[in-house]
């Protein structure tokens, strides 16, 4: 085992909100023995921001909420060869896909910026305009989850999921087998 | 003197006894065998709505919370083929409503939640969400009622209607626009109270109809369905 090659790990947040990443750090002393077998590549981890070469277990926290979003998950599919969305975000949309379900005018988009920045009472920036700084990526018109997007091999629920049911996952995929969680990990909150 | 019939059959073949007139629910119920459900609980008439139930008996798919037990009938429960159907039906329902478990406060009470972990869904799922615009409703001063959740299991209209005798719950609209209503514009012109049955945690199965003021008194972690596994705290045996 000590011999062989270490398997090569990649991670990224999208539309999340760094939880899963956090829960990844429950597994605590384990992440020793999960640093003799695995080599971290892109991963806020390590703050390495572009995929460096092909992957064997990609991780993504987060669904899809703008382009920068979409580019990123495309790139680790075709980058990693098993995909894995992990927490509620990724799976189904979680927290941010709360705004496709109010959206239901001909302009859903609008109605979505303008409830945030412009008509709400509860909206904090006083100049009331939506930001539209150039080097702020495109907003989709709605969130996505990460299967609508691309092919996911793997879904690890949660909110976040456990830093058990990650380590559970993660050894299973490390060492060429499927994901196969006790039930009694299985939470979705 | 009326003299039961005791009527023998079997579950994934172990031999069971029960009463003429009961259904397979009842009697593997009372066998101590778990069939998943969610439509059906103990107190109310079984609806045969939600098809989670569903077993083959002598090879027929078929809702046993509504079929007769028979003799030498042979019921199938936990096979491959029927783990696959629920799955797909507790993923529909899932797909069909707005299902945002960490913010849900029948997180870890929910029954379509314990049956989705009960059957292991964890992988990517092959149907849509379909992410209504469903309304809530939070009109009354001691109930809301968040329709994005309602799986259309009709526990809240009987218990309403059968153990309350009041009618306040009843379906409206048809096929995917099949909704909960209640009989008044919003639930506060209603004649619900907090002390109807309906509105018992025992009813609603999920997180639709919700007690006001009663959040988070059991801390998400520490609720039912985090102990156990839905169906493994099973009457035994003779109970
Ligand atoms: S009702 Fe149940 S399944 Fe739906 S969001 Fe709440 S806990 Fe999750
Ligand atoms: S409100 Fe609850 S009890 Fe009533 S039909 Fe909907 S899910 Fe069932
Ligand atoms: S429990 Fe039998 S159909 Fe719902």
């Amino acid at each position: 085992m000590s011999d062989s090659p270490k398997k090569r790990l990649a991670t990224t947040s999208l539309a999340g909100c760094f939880g899963c990443h956090m829960s990844l750090l429950d597994i605590d002393e384990r992440i020793l023995a999960l640093i003799e077998q695995v080599e971290f590549d892109r991963s806020p981890i390590n703050d390495i921001k572009k995929i460096t070469r092909r992957c064997d277990v990609g991780l993504i926290e987060g669904g899809c909420c703008n382009e920068e979003n979409v580019h990123t998950l495309q790139e680790f599919r075709r980058k990693c060869d098993v995909l894995v969305a992990v927490g509620q975000c990724a799976i189904m949309g979680g927290l941010p896909v709360m705004r496709n379900a109010i959206m239901h005018s001909d302009d859903p988009l609008k109605e979505c910026l303008y409830e945030a920045y412009i008509d709400s009472p509860y909206i904090q920036n006083d100049n009331h305009q939506i930001p539209n700084d150039p080097a702020l990526p495109l907003i989709l018109d709605r969130v996505y989850s990460c299967s609508e997007v691309v092919k996911i091999d793997y879904q690890i629920p949660g909110c976040p999921p456990s830093g058990d049911m990650l380590w559970q996952t993660l050894t299973s995929l490390i060492e060429g087998r499927p994901e196969n969680l006790p039930l009694e990990l299985i939470k979705y909150d | 003197m009326t003299t039961e019939t005791t009527i023998t059959f079997t579950i994934d073949g172990q031999t069971i006894e029960g009463r003429a007139g009961q259904s397979i629910m009842d009697a593997a119920d009372q066998a101590g065998i778990y069939i998943p459900r969610l439509c059906d609980v103990e107190g109310l008439h079984p609806q045969g709505s939600c098809r989670v139930c569903t077993v083959k008996a002598n090879g027929r798919s078929t809702a046993s919370c509504t079929q007769p037990i028979e003799e030498g009938l042979e019921v199938e429960n936990e096979t491959r083929e029927l783990r696959n159907y629920r799955r797909d039906l507790v993923r529909m329902l899932f797909h069909e409503g707005n299902h945002l478990c960490p913010i849900c406060e029948a997180s870890g009470n929910c029954e379509l939640q314990a049956m989705a972990y009960r059957l292991g869904i964890t992988q990517a799922s092959k149907f849509p969400y379909l992410q209504p615009v469903r309304p809530l409703d939070a009109s009354h001063p001691d109930i809301a009622l968040d329709t994005n959740r309602c799986i259309r299991c009709g526990r809240c209209i009987r218990a309403s209607k059968d153990i309350d005798g009041k009618h306040v719950f009843g379906y409206v609209g048809r096929g995917i626009e099949k909704q909960v209503g209640v009989n008044g514009s919003k639930l506060s012109k209603t004649n619900v109270s907090i002390e109807d049955y309906a509105i018992s945690p025992d009813v609603c199965p999920v997180g639709c109809i919700i007690r006001k003021g009663e959040g988070f008194k059991t801390p998400i972690g520490a609720r039912k369905y985090d102990q156990s596994i839905i169906g493994t705290d099973k009457k035994q045996p003779g109970n």
